[in-house]
């Protein structure tokens, strides 16, 4: 487990198993799945837990993880399995907590699981 | 990451509050991707340009940086929202206008370059082997894999923050030891830049390599090539491609006809087009001279949009392609893209004909339009008189 952008978390998950698009599928001022193809089409990422494979696409899919922050729509943190710069940057810029997993603990998250990150940096399932 | 006192102190905020914020994403995205350290760049290319793009919290958050950042090194920016020139003709809302021109103005205040161009290795030169920071998708793989420039897949924010530190983050990329974990070999019948673009979105699509290997590609023009990497930089995280490389013990697959129409399919979104636009990335000059030349006496049947570099639309009004090409019907539209732009909207359009595989992609997300795409050879065989 990597932390890229540090923080304490408590919250609920919501997994996206294909790579996310931030700029083309995500409402930048609603904070919900926009794109109609993507199967979370319509379901919101707001202070759920954002867990998905890693980012692709635009580079300006930063600018869309601060526009979260900035309509107090985003996520509570956000866990991917390889780290990219667009998300590192968009939750370095929105103080959103980012943490890298290995492939093993990646698999073991699902949708609508209640995961902590507490103080000392552990993971509880 | 290690950090010289200097940037040490910079992220600390003794340097200033835009340097501390540059120093900030460049330490999150050093640690995201495990580099050791920073490397100084020569060359800033800036995404996040377009309002339909950043939108209010881009635009507020630039406006308050550009009070104190300035930038370090040669910076360039990506397409703005439309072409000066044509505003009269435009149906734009004043709101659009007065925000892209605020956006336009923070990043002068910083003194980057208003180059508006989503490519820049076609407008500005930079000595071979150097270390640059490009955010937009398509000129970084063009510029990792045909340029002889080193640049990470950056982010709108972590070229901006080089853009003003002079610095990027040193990341294997940049020390050519990111080797191809994936090769393909093409059994193309009819190479084109529609065909080109199709391949680079399957090759993004099907894998999360950094870098991957194409085998079997004839000698691509520029137009092929661009497509590629355009292809290539909307459907992944891959940030170079090497050519018939021998690449030893990795994944080797095949992309035949079968693959070729599964990709197709899955962009082509419409059968017929209300208007033809092309430039995504923008046309550079030998193409726009090449489509001068194909159209000699013949008229596009529908209004035909293409988007250039302004530095392209001044040259080929001097060499005089800019009257051939609008006598033949063509509208040049210089600054701006087809990618989200404000200038389609499906208020008027339901469908566009273009050769764009990226331009598609966006065109159906972001602007709800369909696209019939073709080779740019029978766009110009069935759309012309």
């Amino acid at each position: 487990m990597k932390f890229v952008v540090n923080g304490t978390f408590k919250g609920k998950i919501i997994k996206s198993n294909v790579p996310i698009n931030f700029l083309s599928d995500i409402d930048r001022k609603k904070g919900f799945f926009k794109d109609t193809e993507h199967n979370l089409f319509n379901t919101s990422i707001k202070d759920k837990i954002l867990v998905f494979p890693y980012g692709i696409g635009s580079s300006v899919g930063a600018y869309i993880i601060y526009s979260l922050y900035t309509h107090n729509v985003s996520p509570i943190a956000m866990i991917c399995k390889k780290a990219d710069l667009i998300v590192a940057s968009g939750c370095a810029i929105a103080n959103i907590p980012l943490v890298i997993l290995c492939n093993d603990e990646y698999n073991k998250l699902h949708t609508d699981m209640i995961i902590t990150i507490n103080e000392l940096n552990n993971l509880i399932i | 990451m290690n950090l010289t006192k200097y940037e040490r102190d910079a992220l600390d905020g003794k340097k200033g509050e835009a340097l501390e914020l540059a120093y900030r994403i460049l330490v999150a995205t050093g640690e995201a991707t495990s580099a050791d350290n920073l490397t100084p760049i020569t060359w800033a290319h800036i995404s996040g340009v377009n309002y339909n793009t950043i939108g209010d919290a881009g635009k507020d958050f630039l406006s308050k940086f550009s009070e104190t950042a300035k930038v370090n090194v040669m910076t360039t920016t990506n397409p703005t929202g439309f072409d000066i020139d044509n505003i009269d003709t435009y149906d734009l809302d004043d709101e659009f206008i007065i925000k892209q021109q605020d956006i336009n103005n923070a990043y002068k205040k910083i003194g980057a370059i208003q180059s508006f161009s989503c490519i820049p290795y076609e407008l500005f030169d930079t000595t071979k082997n150097t270390q640059v920071a490009f955010a937009e998708s398509n000129a970084a793989i063009h510029a990792n894999s045909e340029d002889d420039l080193q640049t990470n897949k950056e982010s709108a924010f972590s070229a901006l923050a080089s853009a003003i530190t002079g610095k990027s983050i040193n990341t294997d990329i940049r020390k050519n030891m990111d080797h191809a974990k994936l090769s393909i070999t093409t059994k193309l019948e009819n190479q084109n830049e529609l065909t080109c673009g199709l391949l680079g979105f399957f090759a993004g699509d099907i894998s999360s390599c950094s870098v991957i290997n194409i085998n079997g590609l004839y000698k691509q023009n520029i137009s092929e090539t661009k497509s590629l990497c355009s292809g290539l930089g909307t459907s992944s995280q891959c940030i170079k491609y090497t050519l018939n490389k021998q690449c030893g013990n990795i994944e080797k697959i095949t992309f035949d006809k079968n693959d070729l129409h599964v990709i197709y399919d899955k962009l082509n979104t419409a059968d017929r087009g209300d208007i033809i636009v092309l430039g995504s990335p923008q046309l550079g000059l030998s193409e726009l001279i090449n489509l001068s030349n194909m159209l000699k006496n013949k008229k596009f049947k529908k209004k035909c949009m293409i988007f250039c570099p302004r530095l392209i639309k001044n040259t080929i009004k001097q060499q005089g392609y800019l009257d051939k090409l609008q006598n033949a019907g063509c509208e040049i539209h210089a600054d701006c893209c087809i990618c989200f732009t404000p200038l389609l909207t499906n208020k008027k359009i339901d469908s566009v004909i273009t050769n764009s595989v990226k331009g598609a992609y966006y065109l159906k997300k972001e602007n709800k339009i369909t696209s019939n795409l073709k080779p740019l050879s029978q766009i110009l065989q069935d759309e012309t008189i």
